[in-house]
């Protein structure tokens, strides 16, 4: 590989998106060329400066609430529609939910694992639509761990990785699987990682990524008697950093 | 009939409306201005709702960026004149083998502002492809689709985008010059 092939492929590299056989001969030719090798810095340090916080515009409350009111209408006005129509709407809701709980039962209903992801990424949801992201909001571990003694009857581990780029924000009490949970807050720009804790009878399990959901990205794993859910937008290859940085102790 | 919307409007809600803020955001780096932005990203998401029974995907997020840089480049088509929207030219891997200096480069990179102003400097083509790379964390492919590009498009885009970025940076980037 020569220099010209070489700064060609630094961006995908350090995208992370570059295949195998690319990924061998290009760290062959980076080992040996400091020109390139320094290419290549360059480019992570500006994708590393591109993606700090303050770079992020946020929508104002002002567009909110202007949202606000025109989705509003939208469901008052067609009030006289329910009257005029309730018998079919009715009928066919009967109908729909016959065949829906039908399908359900015969078809598609989801493994235990699969429902427990579901009640994941809804609870992930919910703390980002109703604003609660954390009932202590704090960046220091210290500040968290003691907060969940006496909430919770296990220790959850708590770290923050704001030097790997995933500040801790703070910390939440969730309910999950029928159980009080640690929920754990950390922040990639404006990405938002809830990191669910609970213990667990399970064996040790190294992390895995299971099938995006709504476009949220979820990865589970299980370690010394606990069992853990990272969830996040942040795509897979971001929440896999992530975990491994808060990772096995 | 009432209910059927009410169920929409709430679907909607939960799908759509938390990737608020990044809608307003690439709206805010394409458009440049809040009050442009806030316009552009409140008509992308009444769209949205307006289209959301043939939303199929599982990606809200992707999904509503796609329709606010829809609705971004309908809106610079009927409000800006066509001089200041840049042509790019063939999509050829054109990368110039570009070194710059880098230390002058590592100092700038600190500065915030700076930062902005070469985003903000950008060809709208490349300011949107290193928005939705680096603030929204999206992969080649999910860029491609959204942008209906193709791969290698993104690619050039983005490679380019970054010689620019780290030219003007460093104080080296000549207008009219290939980037």
């Amino acid at each position: 590989m020569n220099c010209q092939e070489a700064r060609r492929l630094i961006d995908s590299y350090a995208d992370g998106e570059l295949d195998a056989a690319g990924i061998l001969e290009l760290e062959k030719h980076l080992h040996g060329c400091p020109a390139c090798a320094l290419a290549f810095r360059n480019v992570q340090n500006l994708k590393k400066s591109l993606k700090q916080d303050s770079l992020f515009f946020t929508a104002p409350a002002e567009l909110r609430q202007k949202l606000k009111a025109e989705l509003r209408p939208q469901t008052e006005s067609n009030r006289p529609f329910w009257t005029w129509n309730w018998f079919t709407a009715a009928t066919t809701g009967v109908a729909v939910i016959c065949l829906a709980l039908l399908l359900s039962l015969t078809l598609t209903r989801p493994s235990p694992q699969q429902q427990l992801a579901q009640e994941i990424v809804s609870s992930h949801i919910r703390s980002l639509m109703a604003n609660h992201e954390m009932d202590v909001a704090s960046s220091d571990q210290h500040t968290v761990k003691p907060w969940f003694d006496g909430k919770l009857d296990f220790s959850p581990p708590v770290k923050d990785l704001a030097s790997q780029g995933f500040p801790l924000i703070g910390g939440r009490l969730d309910y999950i699987d029928q159980r009080a949970v640690a929920a754990l807050v950390f922040h990639r720009y404006k990405h938002v990682i809830n990191l669910f804790i609970w213990p667990t009878d399970e064996k040790d399990s190294k992390s895995a990524a299971r099938a995006p959901i709504n476009g949220y990205h979820l990865i589970h794993w299980s370690q010394g008697g606990m069992t853990f859910w990272a969830v996040s937008d942040l795509n897979e290859k971001e929440l896999m950093e992530f975990v491994r940085d808060f990772g096995p102790d | 009939m009432r209910v059927d919307k009410r169920e929409r409007l709430k679907s909607f809600e939960q799908t759509v409306l938390p990737h608020l803020d990044a809608a307003y955001n690439l709206a805010r780096w394409l458009a440049g201005n809040d009050h442009d932005a806030q316009d552009v990203a409140q008509e992308a998401c009444l769209r949205a709702l307006k289209f959301f029974g043939s939303f199929r995907g599982d990606n809200g997020r992707a999904w509503l960026l796609t329709i606010v840089r829809n609705t971004f480049y309908t809106w610079l088509r009927k409000n800006r004149s066509p001089e200041n929207v840049i042509e790019l030219g063939e999509e050829g891997l054109a990368v110039e083998d570009v070194t710059v200096n880098a230390e002058i480069l590592n100092s700038q990179l600190a500065d915030t502002e700076s930062i902005r102003r070469a985003i903000e400097e950008l060809p709208v083509e490349f300011r949107e492809i290193v928005i939705l790379r680096e603030m929204e964390g999206f992969s080649y492919k999910e860029i491609a689709d959204l942008a209906d590009v193709p791969i290698g498009t993104v690619m050039s885009r983005l490679t380019r985008a970054r010689r620019q970025l780290q030219k003007r940076l460093a104080g080296e980037f000549k207008p009219g010059a290939k980037p």
